[in-house]
Parts: structure tokens; C-alpha cells; sequence
């Protein structure tokens, strides 16, 4: 069978991956859903916007960001070759910045004249704020009052840049609480305001123009991948919490159904403790923040907070093409825990000199079992996809060290 | 009769000559007793319909009253069934004031869309809101609520767009909630000239009576309201009366003031047009 049409279709004419997204938003923001999509499609086919888009991504991010074959992890974990995918040397320090150009380029066309984003880690924060500086926009951040406390590396930079920032007390203070802020915001400043989610997830085209932007990590380690070995990998691993850097990686390998996808969830202190933010492995279809997918929520539908170590995973939801792929069995979902994560943040920082973000750090943890599983023969290309510079204050205080 | 219901409301204002009153609650703030008394209170002090919110961790288009009271609410162990059985045990004292659950999608969604409009059918509602679930998304919602004869009542809002007027009015029933100014709840109001276009653009297309919300605190202003529309609603002004109570010590008290409240915008929108 020719699954070329299957995996390539979505998401539907009504923003579907299946059963998963869809545009559940207030009816003030349905009309400029509307519009956005219209103007992505145009902007799609528009070869002025793909050259402008094309030349900061080199210039400007840094891309194509480097194919690294990480040896002495590879050696250590006596498997599969492991690669990483090196998206934590771009600009900023993530792969956020890939789709934070994308989308203030978007907003540039359709005259608008403010910013405003979401941010847990701090990490789209500042690369939403760095694109606004480079283009003198006025940028509103909103972060979960508990997160401005543990990133406040991160608060600085983005004030550093330019950008306001609005702490949010209300729910627990994280990543869930900033995104409802900030639909607030927009639904009060729809007529000059662009919100740029940082996750695959949100209304319909925000799963698929994040996930798009996002796509060239993809494109590039295929291509990088062929280059050095002659052959695809067997296994794509990245973490998720959204989900925006494993959908920008496993999408060019949809159809090369020989290559797994793997995505690696926070399982905090244990699923079975209910401290976790594992919305694949623990949660239930439903629907939150414009979308129908897999949340975290009690036997009223009522969403239940999510816990993790690392503010960039500690959300309910997930973006809703990996709600279909999970459900068809495209990729498969596996979890780390708080402290399998800070052991792999240790290990990925001796071994080979780099100093992870928390969140990849859950998926180097999983690494090594499929290195282990598919054995010497086996080929990995993970998504390193921030850097740990934000995270060495919060892991001092973990590992008990007072470095203050 | 749920349907019927809510038109006659409507209906019996505009005999009046004055828009109807829509007075909003939060369920199960500060707890199920007191919103039972808070129903009868509205309904005793000149509302003509009363929207009962079921709260949500979540509540996207809500300002902070409506956000705290939801909260306080979920503190206190409301489910959505809850509110269906608060809204039964009005309907057994009550028999002409319709009831519209207003609330967000995912609670229902859990429930099923279908389990929860049977459910809201027994318990006597007559119409259901769902802030998150815009025409292209309420269909399944909407389909089992026409099966038990309850309303799908639309949101249209001052970017809601000629075309999309008429989307929102195909599938409509009851009434249309009109909001009045591009924001959440509480916040502050359009220019009158404004809602009272977007008013009629919904009416023209919906040939149902319109209801303007979003905004509305003061006597003053409810009746400037009541001469643009068929019906005024008033939420985050009732639901602070519930957190002045609580701050005040006496949470029993709630009911009184809401009514208190509820008396003098009735009031001011029964003379609004004269």
C-alpha cells in the first residue's frame, strides 16, 4: 500500500488529524483562526516569504544546525550508533526560534502589530522576544508565576530584549495557566494582536504551521543522516512536552515507515503517583486550549496539573498530531522520570561535553534502552533540541548544591 | 416545552416593553445549598432567565470574578452533575424561569454529549452555552440537545463577520448572546453605536431575540443596554456579590445580596426604554 497520501493529508479541511485538533475557540477568535489560515496558505506559496524566511534561518538562527555522532555515549550504552541532532545551537538556544520566525514573519504580512506568546521554560519567551526585537514589535510574554520564580536566567533575558512580562498567578502558575492569559490577551486585542503559540498544539493551522516550521529539523537530519551513513535511521527519538521539536522531527519520516518514531513524555514522579505530565501515557482525549486531544483530567473533565522537573514539559495537553499518531500507532510514547532525567542531564554533560536542556535530557534517558534494543547495527538520531544553560541553577538545587 | 420556554420569557418582556433580563451564577459558589437559594433570589428579584454556570478549571473567556468563582466552586467539589441537580431542584420550585447552563466543553465532553443533554433534559434546562464549541464544533453537542428539544445558544461577537453572521445563526435557537465588546467577561463595554449594528446584524440573520452581554454592572448601564437588545445579560456584577459575602464572613448572605443586586438592575431595566 502507498501510505504517501495517509500521512501527508492531514490535517483535514476542518483542522483534523483524525479525531485530534479541530478549532475549539470563543467565537471572537474564530474569525482571525480563519483569516490566519488563509494567509498561511498564501504565505505557503509565496516564494518572496520562503526566501525571507530561508536566508534568517541561516544568517540569523544559525541553520543548518549540526548532525553530531555522540561516540562516547554511544560506546557507553554499547548499542545502536546514536546521533544527535544539534538544535540547541541555534540562536537562543532552541529549536523554539525555528517557528517564532515563521510565525512573526506571519504576522509582519497580515499588518499586525503586536506580539504576544506563552512560555513555560522561558525558552520560547526569549526566542519569541528575540524576533521581535530584530524586528522592533512590541512583545508581551506571559509566564506561570511559579515559573518566572525557578527560569529567572530566563525572565532577565527576555526584559534584556525588550519584552514585557506578565506573571500569572492564577491556577498553579505554570505553562496551562500563561496560555489561558494569553488567549485572554488575544481575544481583547484581536484587531492588532498575533499570538504565537510555541507549541504544535491550539486551534487549527496552529498544530500544522508549528509543526511545518518546525519540519526542518527533519528535512535536514534525513538528508544529513543519508549523507553519513548512506541509509535512514531506524529510530527518531525526541522528548515532548507540546510537542513542537518531535513533530518538526518525525514529520519528514512519516512515510519511511521502516524509521521508528519515538517520543519521550515526563513522567515526574511516576505516572502511578499522579505527579506527572504525561498526557499520552496518563491522560484521556478531551478538549483544552483549542483543541481535541490528550489531557491530563479527572472524571469531570476537569484538567489536572501537570508535574515535572522541567517547566518546558510541564503541561497537560499535547499537541494533537501526536494524539493520532499514538493512536494508530505510528509512534510510540515512552516516559522518563524527575530523576532518570537528572541522571541523563549528568551523564550527556561528562560524556560528551554537553550540557543538555532538562527536557531533552528525558529522551538521552530513553536513548539507551533503544540503543540497547536495537543493538550495534542500529542507527538513532535523537533531537537535542535546547541547551542546559537555563537549567544549572534548578539542578544545583536538585543535586543539593548551593551555587548562589 | 425547554425552547418554548425560553421564547416566552422573552416574549413576556417585550409585552412590558423592556429588554428580559439575563442574570448569570456561578454553581456551586460557595456551595450547591447556596446557589439553590441564589436561583430562587434571581428569579424572585426580576430575572427572566438565569444562566447557571458550570465552572471549569480552565475558563479561557472569563475575567477574574468569573475565573475566582469557578475555582471556588471546584474547591468545593462541584461536578457537573451537581449543577444539573441544583438546576432540578429549582425547576421543582419553578416552572416558568428557563435555565440555560453556561459553561465550557470539556466537562460535557467527558460526560458525553449526548449522556449530558438527557441529563440536562431531566433536570428541567432548557438551553446550554458552550463558551469553546463554536458553530463548526457543536455539532454533536447540538444534535443531542435538538433530540430532548433544549437550545444551542451562539455566541456572536463584534468580529463575527457578515458571513459568518449567518453561520452562527444556522443552528441557532432560543436566543443569541450578543457579546459586546471584543474581551472576556467583566471587562469593559463597547461603543453603543457598535453593539446596537451587531445587534441587529444578529437578529436580522437569526430571527431570534438577541441578548447583549459582556460588560454590563450598573443599574445605569443595564438600562442604556436594555434599549439596543431583547435582553440584557448581567454575570460578573452578581458573582462578585457571592466573594463579598465571603469576605464579609457570611457566605449565607450571598443570596440576599445577589437579589439585592438583581432587584435594582431589574428595576432599571423595566423603565430602561420609557
Amino acid at each position: 500500500m502507498d501510505t504517501r497520501n495517509t500521512w501527508d493529508k492531514w490535517p483535514d479541511e476542518n483542522g483534523r488529524f483524525g479525531e485530534f485538533g479541530g478549532r475549539y475557540v470563543a467565537e471572537t477568535l474564530m474569525p482571525l483562526i480563519h483569516d490566519l489560515e488563509k494567509e498561511y496558505n498564501a504565505a505557503k506559496a509565496d516564494p518572496e516569504f520562503e526566501t525571507l524566511y530561508r536566508g534568517l534561518m541561516q544568517d540569523y538562527v544559525g541553520r543548518p544546525s549540526a548532525m553530531y555522532f555522540a561516540e562516547r555515549l554511544t560506546e557507553h550504552f554499547d548499542g545502536a550508533k546514536i546521533y544527535f541532532k544539534r538544535d540547541e545551537l541555534n540562536h537562543t538556544g532552541s529549536h523554539k526560534v525555528n517557528n517564532c520566525l515563521g510565525q512573526v514573519l506571519l504576522a509582519l504580512r497580515m499588518g499586525k502589530t503586536r506580539i504576544i506568546a506563552e512560555t513555560g521554560a522561558g525558552q520560547h519567551g526569549v526566542a519569541t522576544a528575540t524576533i521581535c526585537a530584530r524586528f522592533g514589535l512590541p512583545c508581551t510574554v506571559f509566564m506561570g508565576a511559579t515559573d518566572v520564580e525557578r527560569q529567572k536566567p530566563n525572565v532577565f533575558r527576555m526584559k534584556l530584549l525588550g519584552a514585557e512580562i506578565v506573571p500569572v498567578s492564577s491556577g498553579t502558575g505554570t505553562l496551562k495557566d500563561a496560555m489561558n492569559e494569553a488567549l485572554r490577551d488575544w481575544v481583547t486585542n484581536v484587531h492588532d494582536t498575533f499570538y504565537v503559540i510555541g507549541t504544535a498544539a491550539g486551534p487549527h493551522p496552529y498544530p500544522q504551521l508549528v509543526r511545518d516550521f518546525q519540519s526542518v529539523i527533519g528535512r535536514e537530519a534525513k538528508a544529513q543522516i543519508l549523507e553519513r551513513e548512506g541509509r535512514l535511521p531506524d529510530a527518531v527519538m525526541a522528548c515532548i512536552g507540546g510537542g513542537s521539536n518531535a513533530i518538526g522531527l518525525f514529520h519528514p519520516f512519516l512515510e519511511d515507515e521502516g524509521v521508528r518514531l519515538i517520543g519521550v513524555e515526563a513522567e515526574g514522579s511516576g505516572i502511578e503517583t499522579g505527579e506527572h505530565a504525561a498526557a499520552l501515557n496518563g491522560g484521556e482525549p478531551g478538549i483544552l486550549h483549542g483543541n481535541r486531544t490528550y489531557l491530563l483530567q479527572d472524571d469531570d473533565g476537569q484538567i489536572i496539573d501537570a508535574h515535572s522537573i522541567s517547566a518546558g514539559l510541564d503541561y497537560p495537553g499535547i499537541g494533537p498530531e501526536h494524539s493520532f499518531l499514538k493512536d494508530t500507532g505510528r509512534a510510540q510514547y515512552l516516559t522518563c522520570t524527575d530523576k532518570e532525567a537528572l541522571e541523563a542531564f549528568q551523564l550527556c554533560t561528562k560524556l560528551e561535553g554537553i550540557i543538555p536542556a532538562l527536557e531533552p535530557a528525558h529522551a538521552i534517558a530513553r536513548v539507551g534502552d533503544v540503543a540497547k534494543e536495537l543493538g550495534k547495527d542500529g542507527l538513532i538520531i535523537m533531537n537535542l533540541c535546547g541547551r542546559g544553560d537555563k537549567d544549572v541553577f534548578s539542578v544545583a538545587e536538585h543535586l543539593g548544591i548551593d551555587i548562589a | 416545552m425547554p425552547i418554548s420556554r425560553i421564547s416566552a420569557a422573552f416574549e413576556k418582556a417585550e409585552s412590558h416593553n423592556r429588554a428580559a433580563f439575563v442574570a448569570y451564577m456561578m454553581c456551586g459558589d460557595p456551595d450547591l445549598d447556596t446557589s439553590f437559594e441564589a436561583m430562587k433570589a434571581l428569579a424572585d428579584n426580576g430575572a427572566d432567565v438565569i444562566e447557571l454556570g458550570a465552572p471549569f478549571t480552565d475558563p479561557m473567556a472569563d475575567g477574574p470574578a468569573i475565573q475566582k468563582a469557578a475555582l471556588r466552586s471546584l474547591a468545593n467539589g462541584t461536578k457537573l452533575a451537581d449543577v444539573l441537580s441544583t438546576a432540578k431542584r429549582f425547576r421543582e420550585t419553578n416552572q416558568d424561569t428557563p435555565i440555560i447552563i453556561m459553561g465550557y466543553a470539556n466537562p460535557i465532553h467527558k460526560m458525553g454529549y449526548a449522556e449530558f443533554a438527557r441529563a440536562a433534559s431531566e433536570a428541567g434546562v432548557d438551553g446550554v452555552i458552550t463558551v469553546d464549541l463554536p458553530p463548526e464544533e457543536d455539532e454533536e453537542l447540538r444534535l443531542g440537545l435538538a433530540e430532548v428539544d433544549l437550545a444551542v445558544i451562539r455566541l456572536a461577537t463584534p468580529t463575527t463577520t457578515d458571513d459568518r453572521m449567518k453561520i452562527v445563526a444556522d443552528g441557532s435557537s432560543g436566543f443569541v448572546y450578543y457579546v459586546s465588546v471584543a474581551g472576556i467577561t467583566g471587562s469593559g463595554t463597547g461603543a453603543q453605536t457598535d453593539i446596537q449594528a451587531g445587534v441587529d446584524r444578529a437578529k436580522n440573520a437569526s430571527g431570534l431575540p438577541v441578548a447583549v452581554g459582556f460588560g454590563v454592572k450598573t443599574p445605569e448601564q443595564a438600562a442604556e443596554f436594555s434599549r439596543l437588545a431583547n435582553g440584557v445579560v448581567v454575570g460578573s456584577a452578581i458573582v462578585e456579590e457571592v466573594r463579598l459575602a465571603i469576605e464579609a464572613g457570611a457566605p449565607e448572605d450571598a443570596p440576599k445580596r445577589m437579589g439585592a443586586l438583581v432587584k435594582s438592575l431589574a428595576g432599571a431595566i423595566a423603565t430602561g426604554r420609557s
